[in-house]
């Protein structure tokens, strides 16, 4: 048999950290509400039959706000799983059962998995779970899922539940002033032949439009039940909405205060508090955060990357390549295989492998950041300055994301409320330079600025978050006008990030970019070596300047005449190299070092010429170099990441608008750095 | 004494009374717990002046102080 087990919680409160322990798989986790936006699926193989679990993103009721929220309840309420696993932080028990009292509504079968069972321990808190058991009329399971603990339980009684489904058609409302209606409603629509009655009856009764929608109801229907809806709302106070809210926190708190003892005072003060008095303090709070980012910066793309950097580069740049040639000429090898190899692939590839320890450490860093709760507390520390620029606070987040990579970054917008705030986060993720470019920084940063390479790298990041600001204000009082989306989020405890958790994800991330580099990226520099070498009719040429690339490379550089690398250094000779690299630049970043390794070699034949640095400043002056630079950091981003843009954005107009904005405004500011620059005579030589 | 949230100083609880504002907005603040008759206590305010911290239900909700000054809350 086949069955679909439904994760379903708040946010943040551990559905995908047991998701991958179930499934194995490595889906990205952290200790933030709204990580998961997508739902997802894998196989439970630990059973005979067959189990797929779905992961959904968190919700705090059925009523959702947000588009990550509608793909939830949509699932539960029109897919409906086999057996839902309602997820419950039960160090916040309170809040996570009213999704609870909701779920239970639904009709499907149920099984309550109180997760993070250690941290209730911690606190001394005590929960009677044969009683919570009994009241809900559910199975409940304790559980700890970042420890593994109580998941086998957990799923033999799910699955039990899933062969056995036992129609449950409870509602926290019974023995309520408004079951009487609720049945009533319930009945007419029995009559009317719907299913789910007693959770479409209290969604009529709270208003809810798109469930009415959904319903189709004939006339006859409607006006009955319009009927019992407006007695019901005439002898109210307050609006039914309230009432049903109110009632089903009356219903909890009864069971809590019941059944769940707590080990601490009310108001106490935990260790997480503590923490938090500090990093949000009044004063600290900025300076604590600028520490923070300066301090990750320093670690990834400053000088302890370095250190780990150069050991690893001379390997995959020089070592390997050597004893590739050797090997090579021993074999007999052709000039055109050799080139092919030694000119094309390693020296395309191999400028961008080396920079794998430094992402390595920026993802090691970010994931950390992520896991610990930080996060949602920058959102708080950063909301005002945000609303300054029409934006949630919420949106730092993805923004901070975008440091490591702008796809997942562009899909973490879904949690922001309105779509105003999306659209503008989505056009600012590029600024927020991903880690793709820290190759192309490096090695032009390493060619031209030896010795303050720290101060170049930092000042692109800082020019990202100035050109990001000045944006959002454009923006805000053009494109996309309106108020900003209320802030009303829950802030996670602290939490030590495990060591487990960020390796995972870190190791997650390694993978990712190598097998960026052995396959879109070894796939381009084979196609780029072929184009560089034979002609459009299709002849080895001796300049590649006559080859495809070459030609194709001539007509887009004109566009870069002001920007100062338009022609080569002192000349004025077509510099092709460096718009046919930016062209290459948006199948991937690191694309822009890997394609003008090969260019640059492959110029004065097929031997290899010196290395890319004095390639670079034999083209470049150091202000075209850092022009180039500023135009990497501010142009569209990769194909991957605008094909994302699209996909959330769901409209072309709006990604030609981002696409258009960022190119634009990269060739706007690299000319104005340049044409600056250039008169105050600057980095000419 | 009736005040709004927005009102309280850190560290002071009050017991919510009612709560104003649109409607997506209330749903929201419900659907987190922030109904009448809840106990709910300021934290801080954020480093800037907004938005705030409060804790109710064991856990700790933002808000900004727009949304707080819709929640009327007993002293």
């Amino acid at each position: 048999m086949t069955y679909h087990l439904a994760l379903a919680g708040n946010p943040n409160c551990g559905k995908t950290t047991l998701f991958n322990d179930l499934t194995g798989s490595n889906a990205h986790v952290g200790n933030w509400p709204g990580v998961t936006v997508e739902r997802r699926e894998g196989n439970y193989r630990k059973s005979k039959d067959d189990v797929f679990i779905i992961d959904l993103p968190g919700i705090y009721s059925l009523s959702p706000y947000t588009s990550e929220e509608v793909v939830a309840r949509d699932y539960l309420a029109l897919e409906k799983p086999d057996v839902i696993i309602n997820i419950v932080d039960a160090s916040n028990i309170e809040r996570n059962f009213y999704l609870t009292t909701q779920l239970l509504e639904l009709g499907i079968p149920t099984v309550i998995a109180l997760n993070m069972m250690d941290e209730v321990k911690a606190h001394g808190d005590e929960i009677d779970i044969a009683n919570l058991e009994k009241r809900l009329g559910v199975p409940v399971v304790p559980i700890t899922a970042t420890k593994s603990h109580g998941i086998k339980e957990l799923m033999e009684r799910a699955i039990t539940l899933a062969k056995r489904p036992e129609t449950i058609n409870k509602t926290a409302l019974e023995s309520t002033k408004l079951f009487d209606s609720v049945s009533k409603i319930s009945d007419v629509l029995k009559k009317g032949g719907y299913t789910n009655t007693v959770y479409h009856a209290v969604k009529l009764l709270e208003k809810d439009d798109k469930i009415k929608e959904g319903l189709k109801l004939n006339q006859p229907l409607e006006a009955a039940i319009s009927k019992i809806v407006t007695e019901e709302e005439r002898k109210s106070e307050e609006e039914l909405e309230t009432v049903i809210a109110d009632l089903r926190y009356r219903f909890i708190s009864e069971i809590v205060s019941k059944h769940v003892k707590k080990g601490r005072n009310e108001g106490a003060l935990s260790l997480s508090d503590k923490i938090d008095n500090i990093v949000t303090n009044r004063i600290l709070g900025m300076p604590i955060f600028f520490l923070i980012m300066f301090t990750i910066f320093q670690i990834s793309v400053g000088s302890i990357g370095a250190l780990l950097k150069d050991p690893f580069q001379d390997l995959v740049t020089g070592t390997i390549p050597d004893a590739m040639t050797k090997l090579l000429e021993m074999a007999g090898a052709s000039d055109l295989i050799k080139g092919l190899v030694i000119n094309g692939i390693f020296a395309g590839l191999g400028n961008v492998l080396s920079f794998l320890p430094q992402v390595v450490l920026l993802f090691m860093c970010l994931s950390a950041l992520e896991d610990s709760g930080y996060m949602a507390r920058v959102a708080f520390v950063m909301d005002r300055l945000f609303r300054r620029l029409g934006l949630s606070g919420k949106a730092f987040v993805p923004l901070l994301m975008s440091y490591g990579c702008s796809v997942p970054a562009i899909m973490a917008t879904r949690t922001l409320e309105d779509e105003k705030s999306r659209r503008i986060a989505i056009t600012l993720m590029p600024y927020m330079s991903c880690s793709a470019k820290i190759p192309v920084y490096a090695v032009f940063a390493g060619a031209f600025f030896a010795k303050s390479q720290g101060t170049i790298v930092f000042s692109l990041y800082f020019l990202g978050v100035i050109v990001a600001l000045i944006s959002c204000l454009i923006l805000n009082k053009t494109v996309f006008k309106g108020e900003a989306a209320p802030f009303v989020m829950e802030l996670p405890p602290y939490r030590i990030p495990t060591a487990k958790a960020v390796f995972r994800h870190t190791w997650e991330k390694a993978k990712g970019y190598v097998i960026k580099v052995g396959t879109i990226l070894f796939a381009m520099t084979v196609i780029i070596w072929f184009l560089q070498s034979f002609d459009f009719s299709l002849h080895l040429v001796d300049d590649s300047a006559r080859s495809i690339f070459g030609i194709i490379g001539s007509a887009i550089s004109p566009i870069f005449a002001l920007n100062g690398f338009g022609y080569v250094r002192d000349t004025t000779e077509i510099h092709w190299q460096a718009g046919a690299a930016l062209l290459t630049g948006l199948i991937a970043k690191e694309a822009v070092v890997s394609t003008l390794g090969i260019l640059y070699i492959n110029s004065g034949g097929t031997e290899l010429t010196g290395t890319l640095s004095t390639a670079l400043q034999a083209h470049f002056t150091p202000l075209a170099a850092y022009s180039m630079m500023v135009f990497t950091l501010l142009y569209a981003p990769c194909v991957a990441a605008i094909s994302t843009a699209k996909k959330e954005l769901n409209s072309w107009k709006w990604t030609f608008f981002t696409v258009g904005y960022q190119c634009g405004v990269a060739w706007l500011i690299s000319v104005m750095v340049y044409q600056v620059g250039y008169l105050l005579g600057w980095g000419l030589s | 004494m009736e005040v709004s949230l927005k009102e309280l100083k850190p560290n002071e609880s009050a017991i919510v009374k009612s709560i104003g504002g649109s409607a997506p907005v209330r749903r929201r603040l419900m659907d987190m717990g922030v109904t009448p008759g809840v106990k709910i206590t300021m934290r801080k305010v954020a480093p800037l002046g907004d938005p705030v911290q409060v804790n109710l239900r064991s856990y700790e909700l933002s808000l900004r102080k727009a949304e707080a000054d819709q929640i009327i809350v007993i002293k």
